[in-house]
Formats: C-alpha cells, structure tokens, sequence
C-alpha cells in the first residue's frame, strides 16, 4: 500500500500538478488518487479538529450495495424471460450468462459516458470529480428495458449528466433525479423503444429458434391496462418472475436493499414509508370507486387490490432508490412525509390513468422533485412563523 | 427545585486522553501573551511598547469601539515583544513575567453597595469586562448595553472536558461575589446550568442569588448557546452576555481583593499527551511547560480549546483567552488506502454505514464506552451539501441548520435573521461540522454569517 502511494507520489502526481505537462487534467489524477486513497488531508487549524469517518464515496457506496442483488436478478431474469420466450429449456447459468451479456454492456455504457462526462466537465471547472454518478451511473440501466439500443442508453446519459447535473452546478445541486431524467429522456425522445410489448424481453432469435406461439411480452401493467387481466401472479410480481425494467421487478430484493439503506441511515425510511402509504391510499380509493370507471378494462385495473399495486411495475424501486435521493427530494424531515406520500399517490394515479403508457413512478418522482422546495419552503416558513410569534409576544409584553 | 431539561439531540464523543483528576506540581509562569485574535469583532488600540514594564492589571490596549474596555497584563513583568503579522497586525503581546506577581490596585468592593456604572467602570478598566461575550454575534460585550440576561454553563460536555470542580477549586468566595456583581448588570436574572447527570462540586452547588437549571442529555448539553435556547431564545434586537464560571472567579476576586488576579486552572488532554493533569496557572499562559517533554514522538497538533472549537498553535505558542484546556492529538497525515470503502473500526460516525455506530450500541447494552483515538484526518474531501437530515440528529435547536447555512453561504440577510442567526453563534455547530458527509466547514461559515449582520445591522 504504501509502496503504491509513494509510486504515484514521485512518479505520476509530478506530471499533473501546476505547470506540469498534464496541468489540466489534474481532477483526473485526484479522481483516481481519492479513489485509491482517503488522502491525508487534515483538518483546519480553527473549529472541528476532529471528523466523523463517513464521506460521500462511502455514502454512495453503500447505495450501490443495496442494489447490487436488483443487478444480478435482473440479468438473470432477462436470461429467464429470454429462454422462456423461445420456449428453450436453459439452465440457471445460460439464462444468468444470456443476461450478463445483455446488461453488462449497458453498465459499462452508462458509466463510461457518464463518468467521461463528469470528468470532461470537471477538467473544462477545474473542479474535483465527484461521486454523485456513482449511484446514477448504476441506476440507470437498472430502470431501462433490456431491448433499448446502446446508443440510446448514451445520449440518454448525457442529457441526463450535462444538462440534469452539469449545468445547475454538479452534484448536490441538481433538482431532478439524473437517473430518473435519463429515463424521461429516453421516454420521451424514442417513444417506440420504451413502451409497448417488444422492449420488455429480448427476443433476438438465432437460426432455427423462435418465440412461441401466442407469447405476449407486456408487462402486468401493460397488460392490465389493455385487458384488465395479467398472466402473471402477485406472488410471480413479488419475486420479480415478470418482464419488466432490468432492476425493478424484485419486489423482494429491492425490499432487501431497502432494509440496508434505512439500516444504514443513508435512504429516508420516512420517504420510503410515506410514499408506500401514499401509494396504498391511491389504490384504495381506486378500489373504491372502480365500478364508476367507462370501460370495462379500466374498471379491472382500478380493481385490482390495492397492495398488488405496489409490487407491480417500478413503484419500488422508485420509491426506494429514486424517491430517497437526497439532493432532488426534500430536505426537512417532516417535508419527507409529504413529499414521499405523494410521490406514493400520483404514482398509482398517473399509472391507472395515463393512457399513453401504464406506469407513473417516474413521472410522479420527477413532478415532486419540482414540488420539493415549495414543500420545504412551507415547512420552513412554520418555523419562522414561530420564531416571529415569539417576538411579537415578547414586545406586546414589553 | 428546578426541573431537569432534556437535550436528546447530540452525542458525547469519548476520546482517549481525559486529565486525571488531580494537579500537577505548580510551575512558575514564565511568560504569557494575550492575542488580540481572541475577541472577535473588536479592534484594540496598542498602549504599551516593547521593554515596558507593566503591573498584573496594567492596561495594555483598549477597545477603539468602546474604549471603556481595556485588555490588561494577566501578570506583571516585561513586555517582551509585540508580534505583527501582515499589515503590522497585531498578533501577539508576549510579557515576560516577574517571579513575584505586582498587582495594579482597583480597589475593594462590596458589588451589592455599588451602582451599575461602578461596576461596569471597575470591570473595564481592570479588563474583566472583557470576559462578557455578547449575542448575537458571539462578541466582546458593549459597555453601553444592558443584557436581558447573563448565562453561565457550569458544565463542559465537550470531549475531555475538564472537569468544572477542579477548575473552580475552593474559590467558593471569589465565585459568589462575582455571581453578585453580574446581578447588578442585568435587568433579568444571572442564569447558571449545571449538569444533571453529574455532580456540580462544591462552588457551583453552594452559590446563591442565580436561577439554576439543569440539563441532562449528551453534548451539546453543556454548550450555553443551548441552555439559553431552552430557557429564554433570543430574539431580535435582544442581548445576552455569556460567561464561564473560571471568569466569575476573577471578577470576584477584583471586588474581593481589588486585583485583576487571573490565575485559573486548565486541564492538559488529548491521547498524545503522557501525563495528563490539572494545571495551575494564568490567562495567556505558555503551553510549553505543559507540553515539554510530556508529549509523545508522533507527529502532533497542539490545541488551545477543546477538538470541536479550539484553534491550532504552535509548541511555543499560549494559550487562548476563553480557554479552560489544552489538547494533543495525532495529526491524520497519512492516506489510507481505500479507506472509505473498508470499515475500519476505529473511527468515530454517527452514521450507521459505519461500524463505530454499532459498537457503541453494543457497548452501551453491556454498560460499557467506546474510547476513540481520533487524528485530525478529515477523512474524505469537501463537497456540496448532498445528505440531508444529518445536522439535526447532533443540533438540538429549533432551528433548520442545513437551511441557515445555505443563507449564510448566499448572504441573504432577511433569511438568515428568520431562521434564527442571532440565537447560534460558531461552537453551536461545532458537532455539525463533525458529522458533515459533504466535510462543509461549518463552523466558518456561521462566522462569516455573524460577521455579515453585524457589519449590516450592528
């Protein structure tokens, strides 16, 4: 370790400080030395003189754990639903292999864009990298659907960095989610490839395979949505047996990175648990009023229990990973309640309504990362109200 | 009498180096420096030059604001040196002091026969006045105001903390007669908080004439910026002075004796300092005597004030004028490699994506404590505000902290007055600073934000 270190102190770090060759790229070189080494870095000579251990890569870190078993069930749950398509008997492996080779690219795409990105701008700055896509970079493949190109996934990553992050400043001053924002982008600017039944599951066949007849690949909202019925079981839902976006169909792993986050302290269990209530309260009320629906297919799927709702489609995983970034959500505890809640609500709403595309996490996520100041603002106002109250008794008493 | 006030938000961070509970030998002050850096906010006019020979008491500058307020020789002796930094700044007034101490005379009094001006005149000139820190703004108090109250903390929940009854040691007497002389200052009452949690010592419990209020609960619970939150905030356009308990001593001792006598008793901490004791000595004292040959070969920081609030000097430095202790601990110099991603488990968090959280827990089920030895390592790099709801869980004001600071960072006066600036001064969120994910240097920033009002508002 040490030997490392003196390495790079006498031979590479040489090349890239002031008036040296490689100058500019400077926040490439601490990028990479920071990542190596927590650098002896010492506090300033007046206040605190003593830190706590935490930094933000350690923060970001621990996000990425909570989703590394998402990562790995999606691959093989793209492997699964691949084979199951083509009517194929695969063994375990063959469907986790066929699943790495279809996911792994798109990691390595997202990140190579959006880190090269991050450092471009940080050496144009002069600033130092930081972590804010660690997290980004690993969302974002984890909400995409298996069969968008891999150009789209890097044009929708470079929106989502340059103009979801770099220009309000970087990370911790963005207002919208990146991950999310590279969704929407993608949503909306190739409409064809992220919604329908195509997109779900790969279905590219090799000489003399193909898929089966009658095989549908919607998922259960986009089933539910057309038909008010769905082949799949809640209990299929809540193991993530169903297509879907690569990350978000486990219900029950994405529980198991929950419960890491709220133990950690890192995700707002506040948000989390808001958020579900809100969502549960939506789909009640749907329940409820279900029979005055138009069509008989709206009618099923306002229908549906409320609690299926919540392990259907992205509301998970949004709820958990997306709707608890803290730099785009709101940022007083008791806005937390509010915030999550709705985010919970509009997500089932957008969801049963839209017609256009039968999900709604993302775009409740994004409209209340919008509202978030305006919820802060009010919670913060209920302080200064008190503390302008407390006067005016003073002075009245005076 | 008085019910116990609960301060649930904070943490107490154990540290190794506490100070034995006992004195050390007395050792004669060699010399002592007072530095004007020390009293934030005011500007001090320079009367003595070089070679000049001054009493215990003698004036050695006084406040150009306020020029009532002198700062005075803590001991009589030689004024060695007069140390100028940039823009013949004065940094420090080195006196070289005299074996036996000559004290100037001020004159005896009975606080409870005289007159608040009396008071207030003898205080400032024999430079106790100076021992009054003002809120808002955490300044040198102004002669020309009349607080709505003084508060005192009689505890330190600081990271070894000394401990108060060994500070104020048999100056029972010097104690209530200052305490009698602060009541004539305000117009309210002379507040003193003690610790819950802990006895008080002889010369805190025995003193009359105060409203006492005691508070339990983990640092900040000893911080006054916190006890006068509970007990009566500050509003706007209120004063408050604070002062701590070792300058009540001396200012009873100047109506008791009409002397500015400032000898006071400091704790030697820190987990790089071999024998760790309570010292006998004088404001502005040199730490070297403390620290010479009782310190261990590491690379060290030398602390004036405790690890939260203190300030950096040198071997040979003195010192501070508020402080009550000096701390040595290892400088965090060397890079760990990977140190964020492997959870080592001796550093200290609050959070829980590091084990130190869960020992404590641990420990504290089996009643035991988890003893840190911390360097000054900052361990990661500055960056934006990114995690929320951190600063809340150590800040037990009903204040947004995250939200004043950001206020603070884009001078926003009107929005800083709202969320409640005059109430906090810098040592208030000292564990903020602590616990900051994103490494913000909080404490700096709140100054620059009291800076700012008062240079707008006065």
């Amino acid at each position: 370790m040490k030997a490392i270190h003196d390495f790079l102190e006498a031979n590479i770090k040489p090349n890239f400080e002031k008036g040296a060759k490689y100058e500019k790229l400077w926040p490439v070189f601490d990028g990479f030395y920071t990542f190596l080494f927590v650098p002896g870095h010492t506090t300033p000579a007046k206040g605190a003189h003593i830190r706590d251990g935490i930094d933000l890569k350690r923060t970001m870190n621990t996000v990425i754990m909570a989703l590394v078993p998402c990562l790995l069930f999606g691959m093989w749950n793209v492997g699964y639903h691949h084979y199951n398509a083509l009517g194929i008997d695969a063994s375990f492996v063959d469907q986790f292999i066929f699943g790495a080779i279809k996911v792994i690219p798109m990691v390595i795409v997202s990140y190579g864009v959006g880190l090269g990105l991050e450092f471009l701008f940080c050496v144009i700055k002069g600033h130092q990298i930081e972590e804010g896509y660690l997290v980004s970079g690993m969302l974002i493949p984890l909400i995409m659907p298996v069969d968008i190109p891999l150009w789209m996934v890097a044009i929708s990553v470079a929106f989502a960095v340059v103009i979801g992050k770099e220009v309000f400043g970087g990370t911790g001053m963005n207002i919208f989610n990146p991950a999310l924002l590279a969704r929407a982008f993608a949503f909306f600017a190739y409409p064809t490839y992220m919604s329908g039944d195509k997109v779900w599951i790969n279905t590219s066949v090799q000489e003399g395979q193909a898929v089966v007849d009658g095989w549908s690949g919607a998922t259960v909202l986009g089933e539910l949505a057309t038909t008010g019925t769905t082949q799949y079981s809640a209990f299929d839902a809540f193991l993530g047996l169903i297509p879907g976006s690569i990350g978000e169909t486990s219900t029950l792993l994405i529980l198991l990175g929950a419960g890491l986050l709220i133990f950690t302290g890192i995700g707002s269990w506040r948000i989390m648990l808001s958020a579900v209530i809100g969502g549960a309260v939506m789909g009640l009320i749907f329940n409820a009023f279900a029979g005055y629906a138009i069509s008989p297919e709206q009618q099923a799927f306002m229908a549906v229990p409320f609690w299926q709702q919540l392990i259907f489609g992205g509301f998970a995983f949004g709820v958990v990973f997306m709707a608890t970034d803290p730099v785009s959500g709101s940022q007083t505890e008791m806005g937390k309640y509010y915030y999550g809640f709705f985010i919970g609500f509009f997500a089932i709403m957008i969801r049963v309504f839209n017609p256009a595309y039968p999900e709604g996490i993302m775009l409740a996520i994004l409209f209340m990362n919008t509202m978030a100041p305006l919820i802060d603002h009010y919670v913060i106002q209920a302080n200064i109200k008190k503390r302008q109250k407390r006067l005016a008794l003073k002075t009245a008493g005076a | 009498m008085s019910e116990v006030i609960k301060i649930k938000r904070g943490v107490d961070i154990k540290l190794v180096g506490e100070a034995d509970k006992e004195f050390a030998p007395v050792t004669s002050v060699e010399t002592v420096a007072i530095k004007p850096d020390d009293f934030h906010g005011a500007r001090f006019k320079l009367v003595v030059k070089e070679g000049d020979e001054v009493k215990a008491g003698s004036t050695l500058m006084y406040n150009k604001d306020d020029e009532a307020v002198k700062l005075t020789a803590p001991v009589s002796g030689e004024i060695a040196q007069v140390v100028r930094g940039a823009k013949r700044r004065i940094l420090e007034i080195r006196i070289l002091a005299d074996k036996e101490v000559v004290y100037e005379d001020f004159g005896k009094a009975d606080p409870v026969s005289l007159d608040r001006d009396a008071i207030v005149e003898k205080m400032a000139t024999s430079g106790c006045f100076a021992f009054f820190k003002q809120r808002p703004y955490n300044v040198v108090a102004q002669t020309s105001k009349t607080p709505k109250a003084i508060f005192i903390s009689g505890f330190d929940s600081a990271p070894l903390a000394p401990d108060m009854s060994l500070l104020l040691d048999g100056n029972e007497k010097e104690f209530q007669a200052g305490i009698d002389a602060l009541a004539q200052l305000t117009d309210g009452k002379v507040h003193l908080g003690l610790n819950a949690d802990a006895p008080s010592g002889r010369v805190l419990s025995s003193v009359k004439g105060v409203q006492i209020n005691k508070y339990s609960g983990p640092h900040p619970a000893g911080l006054v910026g916190v006890q006068i939150a509970q007990i009566d905030p500050i509003n706007k356009g209120e004063t408050v002075w604070t002062i701590t308990p070792e300058h009540v001593v001396i200012i009873g001792r100047l109506f008791l004796t009409g002397t500015f006598d400032a000898r006071i008793n400091i704790a030697v901490t820190g987990a790089e300092v071999l024998d760790r004791k309570y010292h006998s000595t004088v404001i502005g004292a040199a730490v070297k005597p403390f620290i010479k040959e009782n310190v261990s070969d590491k690379k060290n920081r030398i602390i004036t004030g405790n690890v939260l609030t203190g300030t950096k000097i040198e071997e040979d430095g003195y010192l501070s004028f508020y402080e009550r202790q000096v701390t040595v601990i290892e400088e965090g110099i060397e890079p760990e490699m990977f140190g964020w991603l492997i959870p080592k488990p001796d550093k200290f968090s609050i959070s829980r994506a590091l084990p130190s959280f869960f020992q404590r827990q641990v420990a504290n089920l089996t009643n035991q404590e988890v003893v840190y030895e911390l360097d000054t390592n900052q361990h990661g790099e500055e960056r934006a505000f990114v995690v929320s709801g951190q600063y809340e869980e150590v800040f037990p004001f009903d204040i947004y902290p995250v939200q004043l600071i950001k206020a603070i960072m884009t001078n926003d006066i009107e929005l800083m007055e709202n969320l409640g600036i005059y109430e906090v001064v810098e040592e208030d969120f000292a564990l903020c600073e602590v616990v900051c994910t994103s490494k913000i240097e909080v404490q700096k920033h709140v100054r620059q934000g009291l800076d700012l009002m008062k240079q707008e508002l006065g």
